[in-house]
């Protein structure tokens, strides 16, 4: 009998009874219906599987749900009070970041990351925070921009409350 | 039937690894544990987590070393701002792989076990003579990197053996080190090639020189003949020629999905030999 592993998703207490192995990306999906979180590549290499892990980006496809035990996760879900975009969630719609979206939950999760980190920000800074995030559509010029316009905006920063 | 379990020390890892039925399976970041792991793989097996550790975190600076835990991530390598300032190689290294969701979770260690050909931190393990601490119920030893790592994907590991920590020596001044990656792209690329160096210019000449290359044989190497080759010589222009052709001569690259065996000789020639051009004027 596998025992219940006990983590946080989202701000809320979660408990999982199945196989240890699974991955993280396919909990949140099949088991918690979270299905912001995306499968690009499978092999951690593309990011549409990002989420926060203890406040730190990480691929969901590599993450054997054990290893999540007492921890806390946030997915895109998570990024915003609910009904209400947040600043960094604002700017991707002015300024054009988004367009098949495929890449879109992934982005968020990872740039979200830079943003509550209160790093100061440079075009470099926020290329390499998001080199493991593939995106086929915008060519990642509107996506910095975007990052860049939700660190100027007014209080909170784009801060993850 | 799968058992995992997340041992709070090592001494309980130790005794789980040695304790258990089934063929176990240490697990640290998993970055590439995870690639390919069939969903429905249902083998008996039992997996350990190494993450809960805590003898095997952190970063120790002291007069007599740099002490790396294999749990340190890649990013923990790239803020340590001792570390950056001492071998701004390490943070280099750590920034070319894969992505930052890859350099939060892979670790050291997991890079040095897995001992793939084409692992970027090996190399500089190799370069700056590293020294691997392992741990067993028996105690622990110490093992130079380059006699850990023996054949392709082979590694001296011990069964019930877990990488404690990589030590390297102090920058000596003067010291100069390198790592450089050839890849597809800047991130999310495996290396076609990757070199790392030391070397100290003494009196004009070179000193203590190691050439270390991986993704160019089914192990990373030390270029031994050609550090000979410089060892002791004032570096010009020729020499950095005489050095490329001699490193070409070591390797035995192959074609492979990423590159193809010339290629990898090409890129390997222009590495050594701007290494050795970058101390002609040092």
């Amino acid at each position: 009998m596998t025992r219940e592993l006990e983590f946080q998703v989202n701000g809320e207490s979660v408990s999982f009874g199945g196989s240890p192995l699974k991955r993280l990306l396919d909990v949140l999906r099949q088991d918690l219906h979270l299905i912001g979180t995306k499968e690009g590549c499978g092999e951690g290499e593309c990011g549409s599987c990002s989420v926060l892990l203890d406040g730190q980006p990480v691929c969901s496809c590599l993450i054997p749900i054990f290893q999540v035990e007492g921890a806390s996760v946030t997915t895109v879900e998570g990024l915003a009070p609910r009904g209400e975009p947040s600043p960094l969630q604002k700017a991707f719609v002015q300024e054009g970041g988004v367009q098949c979206g495929a890449c879109t939950p992934g982005i968020l999760v990872s740039a979200q990351a830079l943003l509550s980190s209160g790093e100061e920000l440079s075009r470099v800074l926020v290329r390499d925070r998001l080199c493991g995030n593939l995106c086929r559509c915008t060519g990642y010029v509107r996506v910095v921009d975007a990052v860049i316009a939700a660190s100027q905006m007014d209080a909170p920063h784009g801060r993850m409350s | 039937m799968t058992q995992a379990f997340s041992p709070r020390s090592l001494d309980e890892a130790l005794a789980l690894i040695q304790g258990a039925k089934e063929p176990v399976t240490l697990i640290a970041g998993g970055t590439d544990w995870m690639v390919g792991r069939s969903q429905d793989d249902a083998s008996p097996r039992t997996l350990v987590s190494l993450l809960r550790i805590p003898e095997l975190r952190g970063i120790r600076v002291t007069p007599d070393g740099i002490e790396l835990g294999s749990l340190v991530s890649f990013t923990e390598l790239r803020q340590h701002d001792g570390l950056a300032a001492e071998y701004p190689v390490l943070s280099e290294m750590a920034a070319s792989i894969g992505g930052w969701q890859i350099q939060n979770r892979a670790t050291l260690g997991g890079n040095v076990v897995n001992a793939s050909p084409a692992g970027d931190s090996l190399p500089i393990w190799l370069a700056l003579r590293a020294e691997l601490s392992l741990a067993s119920p028996t105690g622990l030893r110490t093992l130079t990197y380059e006699d850990f790592h023996r054949a392709y994907r082979r590694t001296a590991l011990n069964p019930g053996e877990i990488l404690v920590s990589i030590r390297v020596t102090r920058r000596t001044p003067g010291q100069v080190c390198r790592f450089r990656k050839v890849g597809t792209r800047a991130a999310q690329a495996i290396s076609k090639v990757v070199v790392a160096s030391s070397l100290i210019k003494t009196d004009g000449v070179l000193r203590n020189v190691t050439l270390a290359a991986g993704s160019v044989a089914p192990i990373p190497l030390r270029l031994r003949a050609t550090e000979g080759l410089l060892e002791g010589q004032v570096p010009t222009v020729l020499l950095a020629e005489r050095a490329a052709a001699s490193a070409e001569g070591e390797i035995s690259p192959i074609d492979d999905v990423r590159s193809t065996a010339s290629y990898r000789r090409f890129a390997l020639r222009n590495l050594i030999r701007r290494i050795v051009l970058e101390s002609v004027s040092a």
